[in-house]
């Protein structure tokens, strides 16, 4: 797809609906659009996080393998959301597994790309982490939550 | 938006007395939760609101305030009771034909009237189902005159939806928009796993003209108003039944007093406008 329809993707996106127009051509040189079948992996644990993905439409379950068991599903991202926030922390691996649960479109941001330019823009990278840094706040909050075992029993 | 009010439920002249009913069903809704269906021994009418509550009296324990979870309109007293305790405990023991004594019903109603023509959002979590489903049930039957209309629903984990077969149901509808989501599960469920307040942000509504119900433990609930009010939902437009440890049912006892109110008698259903600055007190 050209980068300019890329743009216009990313532009849709809640994730960079308020960027700017020059930052968002920019950040589109990064893009690469992706169709996942249902049930198809998007990443595994350990794989190198070289990417982070956009969520058009349809859903992703983050799993984590247990050995001997079904995967547990850590939690589920719809469209709007993003994931993959491991591009960002050192050593740049996955920290689960991603799984389409129904067909799903994505759009991929490479890491490597989005390092060069923010290197060479640390503004640009300054606005990253600011967008990031609400969404991962804001995961380990429902974790948190999810923790309590609010519906258990009061007994 | 309207405050809500107590209501006069047509309790017996005494409301200290129980009245007997007898159990005419019983039935398992899942492992610690189950669902009585009962009937007045004296055969008179019996007539609530919806988010109204009984003291369930278990002869020789002791008694135990439970939500109604029937309908309105369906004539029968239904309450699906989790057994946490000696009086629930005692009442998920019983039988077919046992007798149960009945003192209700008291307290504030869901406001289904005064929600007409506005966009409705229905928030539960765990057995906070069991008091919203008469609201539903309402709201159902009078689709027409209602907005949106959206049931989100968080459980613990798959196995633990109550009224599932009924959730299935309502979302089979072109109608109404519903949505459940787990705190855990495997790779098996297909649904969505995360918090409650992650449906209000998927959910379509208008918030300026949308009225909130949100019945659950009560951080679940704290959470969901957070995120009701980052919609856009006004405090006074957001409705959530408290939960105390009640005893006279009347606001004679002083048990379940919550600031300068008493949540059987002056709730159990308020605005949020109403007890926000209460909820975040601690040991209140």
């Amino acid at each position: 797809m050209a980068i300019d329809g890329l743009g216009k993707i990313l532009k849709e996106h809640p994730f960079f609906a308020d960027w700017g127009d020059d930052y968002r051509e920019l950040l589109a040189g990064c893009a690469t659009n992706h169709r996942f079948e249902a049930g198809e992996y998007i990443s595994r644990e350990g794989q190198p996080a070289d990417v982070f993905y956009l969520i058009r439409h349809g859903s992703v379950a983050l799993e984590f393998p247990v050995p001997g068991r079904e995967p547990v599903v850590l939690e589920t991202l719809h469209e709007g959301e993003v994931f993959g926030w491991s591009w960002m922390v050192p050593p740049y691996k996955w920290a689960y597994d991603t799984r389409a649960t129904e067909l799903c479109r994505a759009v991929s941001m490479d890491a490597t790309c989005l390092r060069g330019k923010c290197d060479a823009d640390p503004s640009l990278g300054y606005e990253l982490f600011k967008r990031f840094t609400p969404i991962m706040a804001e995961r380990m909050q429902a974790a948190r939550l999810r923790l309590l075992d609010v519906y258990g029993s009061a007994r | 938006m309207a405050k809500t009010a107590p209501i006069d439920g047509g309790a017996a002249a005494d409301p200290m007395v129980p009245r007997p009913f007898r159990i005419v069903r019983r039935s398992r809704e899942l492992a610690d939760t189950f669902t009585l269906e009962l009937e007045p021994e004296d055969g008179a009418p019996y007539a609530f609101e919806p988010g109204q509550f009984n003291m369930l009296y278990a002869f020789g324990t002791g008694e135990s305030a439970i939500s109604i979870s029937g309908d309105p309109a369906g004539g029968k007293l239904i309450h699906t009771i989790r057994a946490v305790g000696s009086v629930t405990d005692k009442l998920q023991a019983l039988k077919k034909d046992d007798r149960v004594g009945v003192r209700g019903p008291f307290g504030t109603a869901w406001p289904v009237e005064h929600a007409r023509g506005h966009d409705v959002l229905i928030i539960a979590g765990g057995i906070g189902l069991a008091p919203l489903r008469p609201a539903i049930l309402q709201i159902l039957a009078n689709r027409q005159n209602y907005g949106k209309v959206a049931i989100l629903y968080g459980a613990r984990t798959p196995g633990d939806i109550l009224y599932r077969k009924e959730l299935e149901a309502w979302r089979g509808r072109f109608d109404t928009y519903v949505d459940v989501i787990v705190d855990r599960a495997d790779a098996g469920w297909n649904g969505k796993v995360g918090v409650v307040p992650k449906l209000i942000d998927l959910a379509a509504f208008s918030p300026e003209d949308t009225l909130a119900m949100v019945c659950g433990p009560e951080i679940m609930m704290q959470f969901s108003v957070q995120a009701l009010e980052r919609a856009g939902v006004a405090s006074d437009a957001i409705y959530v039944s408290m939960e105390r440890n009640m005893k006279c049912a009347v606001g004679f006892c002083g048990h379940c007093q919550f600031g300068g109110r008493f949540v059987c008698k002056d709730g159990p259903v308020f605005t949020h406008a109403e007890v926000a600055a209460h909820m975040s007190v601690r040991e209140l």
